[in-house]
Order: structure tokens, then C-alpha cells, then sequence
């Protein structure tokens, strides 16, 4: 196991610091970062469509949590996964042509912004009806379980799922079956434009897995490392005590529900102060008081991240739409479908 | 061939399944130690244990859902929803996943999930126990959908549903578990794809899947015998897809159609049956295509209104003498 610092707040008192990772973790939540930024402005020259939501804030709960899960694990997203997808080490370009609807995206077009899919990757999806891929990935560890595999699965959801009855039913079948399963709310503090005090009867998430008995744990998502050592710890529980959890990642969208709002819900002074716990910047800074990052690798990585964009997009463009023709591909396998 | 029941056609499909491939495993309310609502699971957790026959608490959408993310990782899990009506409750789990997530994720994923779930009236069950819902879903591009009439059929097509790579809804019928029939033993496949003429006729076709379909063929025989009608039937056994060429091809030959179904008409099976033959046969066409079903109310308890409710062979007999007034 690599990475033994706890917080951010212990990165300058670490006996031993795996510094090679810290630097990726921070690289990681940097190409989410610029990734998102791009798409933003794909978006408003209309080279992207539909619904697009975006991970920019939410990069420490991501990277963090994702950095902790092993080659071998399964994961599950809802609709705003791009930086999940990101993280599992999916290529930009491959999500970047989906997201443009070219025939070369990772769900071939047929999917977009929210059901990227990377089966190789074991990323088992991005679905887009809150809540409705609970049920999904617990069935995916009842299938591990059956196989008597080691593996586990990680599902995301943010806190307005949790007041949906499918988050119900899951939670209470993953504690009464012991599967191997974390259930990773991330909070970012707003259903659509609704803040999370007006949706839940009990705000704090990580409380709503006491009814099943299920060891639930609030979590700093601004913190990337605070997070990292909360999901290996949960993973831990479902591996080796058949033991599932739920974690709450608190953390912040810096911009709207998506692209397109403005998100006038909420006020300049909340947004700043969340501003100010920039996962990104406050990482930086940590790393670089403890001389783990300087300026030059940040330089660089700014640049060498930058360039991975521009070659998404670039690959985005050159790649071809979807031939018409092809519209009933992927309905059935096998004969006989339609 | 030996003669059984619609139940027992079911149970050996299942078993048959189960020996033959370990990773199909069966999920639902009650299937272990009470053997099913409808005892089709009877005797199947005593041969294959906890781990392939699973007791589920009364939670639909986990159960379908569950399926789809199991059968997403390749096992081949056979769920049963203890009748038609509960399944709406996992409305989003059929529609909204198991039928979109090999298509949306670009056919890189598979969901080889098949859905046991039984509808049907006739047992002063009420208006939450005794619809026919099956339109709702073969509504619905990227899902199976099949309702067989006869035991062999049933065991034939269960047995296909559980190899299909997509996911199958695969529909029963609360009052036809003790209709009797031939059934092959061992292996026996019947194409989740293909109507079949029940009994070839040439001055009338009736058309029907599920109870439907025994209606048919108990309307062709009085017809036969009373009339000297010749109805042709056709059992649809597939509902998506829709083999229209089986009915087209019948049509052509009779010139009449009469559809039967037990569900509501309206946006019905019968429905699109009917389309589908104005499309491809209305040339040939000597009357109007008519269709007998369910009347449209929510199912009532007492025996003679639900009586009234539920198609019978005397309605099916009236509208295809009607065809014949001149």
C-alpha cells in the first residue's frame, strides 16, 4: 500500500512520503481540471450537445477516491463522470470524441457526456436517472461474490440520490448479503438548484447507511489525500470483512448543474469560500511548503496536460460521425432483434 | 412426448439450465423456501442451494436491477417478479436500463438478463393483481419480449431466453400454470423470434400470443365444428419481435383477421397487429381486421363482473361470425 499521508495537514510531518504519487494525484486532478475547462468551451461552440455536467471542484473527491481502487475493481458513475472516467485512466480522446458524437467515442456515439462506458477498464458506466444504477452495481457484487472473486465495487452518487428508494433497496441488500461494495456519495452541496438542506430530512449522507447497519464516514472531498485513505480503508472493509460503506465526500461544483447554468441559486460569498479550498490550489500548496512540487514540475505538467487536451480535441474533430446506416448497430446481439 | 403441465414445462426449463450452466442462477420474492407464488421454482433450492436459488427481500427494482448488473459481468441470472404488476415498480430498471445499456454504451456491454414475470386475470385477484401489461414493454426497442401459449413453447423459449445475449421479459400467465401439453424432454430450443400456426385454416386468421392464443384455438375448433369456418391460428409467442411475416402470410391466404388478446385493445398487441397487417396485407383484405380483448376498466373483484371483464370464446366466436354476414 503506498501513501501513508492521512490529510493534507500531515504531508508536512510525513516520515515517509510516497512523493511519486502525490505528484500524480495532483497531475490527475490538473488534466480533470483542463479537461473540463476545454469542454466548457467545446460546449459553447456547439461542438458538444445535449446535457453536460461538469466535475471542475470535484476533482480531490474523484482523484482521491478513484486513485484507491485497484486494477481489478468495478466502477459505476452517475451522469456527471467525466473526471471518473479521467481518473480510471480512460483516454481523453476517446471521451472527448464521445462527447463530440463521433463514431471513435468510447461508447461509439451512441452515448455522449453521460453514459461514458470502458469495459476493459472495468468502468461499467455512466448512467443518468439519479439513483438508478444503485441496484446495477450491487448486482455487479453479487457477481463477484458468485465467483467468489477479491474484487470490489466502487459506485458513485451524489446526495440527491440518496433520498431515492433504488439507494434504499441497495443499501440494505449490500449490508444484508456483506458484498463487496463502497457507496461513495459525493456532496456537492446541490441537487440540480436545490440545496441539500431542503431535499434531506438528514443532510449529513454518511448517517443514511445507519439504518442498515452500515459504517458510513463524512470525508473533506476538497482533500484528495483525507479521501484516498478513507476509501482504501473501506475497501479494506468489503475485501477482507465482506463489510460494505458508505462515504460521504463533501465537496463543491465550481460552475452550474451544467454547462448552461448559471447556477443563481446560490451566493458569490458561498462560492468564494469554496473557492478558496480549491483541491487543486491547496494541494499545491501543501506539496510544495513540504518541497514535493515545484514550480517547474507544475510548469511542465500544465504544459504536457495541456497538450493531452488540445490532441483530444484534436482527435475529436478529425474523427467521423456515426454513419446513419449504422443506427441499428449495438440494439441486439446476435439475430433476430428487431 | 410426454404431457405436462405449463408449470412443470417451466420448472424443468429452469433446471435444465441450471445443470447445464453454472452461472445461471435464479433471483426473486419467495422462489426458495415457499417455491415461488406459483411454485415454478419448486424443488430447485434443494437441488442447487442458496447460492443459485436467492431469497430476495419485496424489492422489485433492486431485483431487476441487481439482474442487470450481474448479467452485465456475464452470469446469466433468471429473475422472476412475482406477477406482471409488481414489475412497475422496476419500470426503470426494464425501460430505462436493462434495454438501453448495450446500445448506449455502443454495444461494448451485454445484459443476457432474462425477467420471469406472470400476468393475466381470472382469479378475483382485483384491479393490482390481474393486468396484462405486456404492450407497455414490447413497446420498448431493445428488449425481448415473449409470451408462449403451450408448454412446449414455454420450455422451448425459456430455454433460449436464459442464451440470449439481450435481455428477454419473458411473460406467463397466472391462470394457464396447469394447462397441460406435449413437451420434448432434454434439450429443446424454440426461437425467440418466430409466430407459429397453431392450426392451419383457409377462411379466417385468428391471431394471439399468451391466453390469447388458447382462445383461438378453442374459437377455430367450435368454428369447425358449427360453422364450417376454417380459422387459421397464429401464435405470436414473440411480441418484440414481431415475426409480421408469419401473420402477413396468413393473412394473404385467409383474407380475414380477428385478433384476440386478454389485455386492454387499446395501443394493445392487437394493435399493432393490426397495423402491421394494413401495412403488409390490405389488399388481400375481404373485412375489416376486428379484434376481442379486455375491457378497459381496472380488474373488479366480484366473479361476474370480472367475468365480464376477461375475453371469452363466445365474443371471439360472435365477431368472427359477424366477418361472415353478408
Amino acid at each position: 500500500m503506498v501513501g501513508t499521508a492521512k490529510s493534507l495537514d500531515q504531508i508536512a510531518t510525513l516520515e515517509a512520503v510516497d512523493a511519486r504519487l502525490l505528484v500524480q494525484l495532483h497531475d490527475q486532478m490538473l488534466l480533470i481540471r483542463r479537461f473540463e475547462e476545454k469542454v466548457n468551451e467545446m460546449y459553447t461552440r456547439a461542438k458538444i450537445g445535449g446535457y453536460c455536467h461538469l466535475n471542475i471542484g470535484e476533482e480531490g473527491a474523484i482523484v482521491g477516491s478513484m486513485s484507491a481502487l485497484g486494477e481489478a475493481d468495478y466502477i459505476f458513475a452517475g451522469y456527471r463522470e467525466h473526471g471518473h472516467a479521467l481518473a480510471r485512466g480512460l483516454d481523453p480522446k476517446g471521451i472527448m470524441a464521445e462527447l463530440f458524437g463521433k463514431a471513435t467515442g468510447v461508447s461509439r456515439g451512441r452515448g455522449g457526456s453521460m453514459h461514458l462506458f470502458d469495459a476493459g477498464r472495468r468502468f461499467m458506466g455512466g448512467y443518468a436517472i439519479v439513483g438508478g444504477h444503485l441496484p446495477i452495481a450491487v448486482g455487479a457484487a453479487m457477481a463477484i461474490r458468485y465467483r467468489e472473486g477479491s474484487e470490489a465495487v466502487a459506485t458513485y452518487l451524489g446526495e440527491g440520490a440518496t433520498n431515492a428508494g433504488a439507494f434504499h433497496e441497495s443499501l440494505n441488500v449490500a449490508k444484508l448479503w456483506r458484498l463487496p461494495i463502497i457507496f461513495i456519495v459525493l456532496n456537492n452541496q446541490y441537487e440540480m438548484g436545490t440545496p441539500v438542506a431542503k431535499t434531506s430530512a438528514v443532510p449529513e449522507q454518511y448517517k443514511k447507511g445507519a439504518t442498515y447497519g452500515m459504517h458510513g464516514e463524512q470525508v473533506d472531498g476538497m482533500d484528495v489525500l483525507a479521501v484516498r485513505e478513507a476509501t482504501l480503508a473501506a475497501l479494506r472493509r468489503a475485501r477482507e470483512d465482506e463489510d460494505p460503506s458508505i462515504l460521504e465526500l463533501v465537496a463543491y461544483r465550481f460552475r452550474g448543474h451544467s454547462v448552461i447554468d448559471p447556477a443563481r441559486y446560490r451566493t458569490e460569498e458561498e462560492l468564494r469560500s469554496w473557492l478558496a479550498r480549491d483541491p487543486i490550489e491547496s494541494f499545491r500548496q501543501k506539496l510544495s511548503a513540504a518541497g514535493l512540487l515545484t514550480e517547474d514540475h507544475i510548469e511542465a505538467a500544465e504544459q504536457r496536460i495541456g497538450q493531452q487536451v488540445a490532441e483530444a480535441v484534436a482527435f475529436a474533430e478529425a474523427s467521423p460521425f456515426p454513419d446513419p446506416s449504422t443506427l441499428f448497430d449495438y440494439l441486439y446481439v446476435g439475430e433476430g432483434g428487431r | 412426448m410426454a404431457i405436462i403441465t405449463m408449470r412443470e414445462a417451466l420448472n424443468q426449463a429452469l433446471r435444465e439450465e441450471m445443470q447445464r450452466d453454472p452461472e445461471v442462477f435464479i433471483m426473486g420474492e419467495d422462489i426458495g423456501v415457499f417455491e415461488g407464488s406459483y411454485k415454478v421454482t419448486a424443488g430447485l433450492l434443494r437441488e442447487f442451494g442458496e447460492k443459485r436459488v436467492i431469497d430476495t427481500p419485496i424489492v422489485e427494482e433492486f431485483i431487476v436491477g441487481a439482474g442487470i448488473g450481474a448479467a452485465m459481468m456475464g452470469l446469466r441470472p433468471v429473475v422472476e417478479i412475482m406477477t406482471i404488476n409488481f414489475i412497475l415498480l422496476a419500470m426503470d430498471q426494464v425501460v430505462n436500463h436493462a434495454a438501453k445499456i448495450p446500445y448506449m454504451f455502443g454495444g461494448t456491454v451485454r445484459v443476457p438478463l432474462t425477467i420471469r414475470t406472470p400476468g393475466g386475470g381470472g382469479q378475483q385477484l382485483t384491479a393490482q393483481h390481474s393486468q396484462n401489461l405486456e404492450a407497455l414493454f414490447a413497446h420498448v426497442p431493445g428488449l425481448k419480449v415473449v409470451a408462449p401459449a403451450l408448454p412446449g413453447d414455454a420450455k422451448g423459449m425459456l430455454k433460449a431466453a436464459i442464451r440470449d445475449d439481450n435481455p428477454v421479459l419473458f411473460i406467463e400467465n397466472i391462470s394457464m400454470y396447469n394447462t397441460r401439453g406435449e413437451v420434448p424432454e432434454g434439450e429443446y430450443l424454440v426461437p425467440l423470434d418466430r409466430a407459429e400456426v397453431k392450426r392451419a385454416g383457409s377462411d379466417i386468421t385468428l391471431v394471439g400470443h399468451s391466453k390469447g392464443t388458447l382462445l383461438a384455438l378453442d374459437a377455430a375448433r367450435r368454428l369447425a365444428e358449427e360453422d364450417g369456418i376454417e380459422a387459421e391460428v397464429v401464435d405470436l409467442r414473440s411480441l418484440r419481435p414481431l415475426d409480421r411475416e408469419t401473420i402477413i402470410a396468413s393473412v394473404k391466404k385467409t383474407s380475414r383477421a380477428v385478433l384476440v388478446e386478454e389485455g386492454w385493445p387499446t395501443y394493445g398487441v392487437s394493435a399493432e397487429v393490426s397495423a402491421s397487417i394494413m401495412e403488409g396485407a390490405f389488399d388481400y383484405l375481404d373485412a375489416p381486421v376486428r379484434r376481442v380483448g379486455g375491457k378497459e376498466v381496472p380488474m373488479p373483484y366480484s366473479k361476474p363482473l370480472e367475468n365480464a371483464v376477461i375475453p371469452r370464446v363466445d365474443e371471439v366466436l360472435a365477431t368472427v361470425r359477424s366477418l361472415f354476414k353478408r
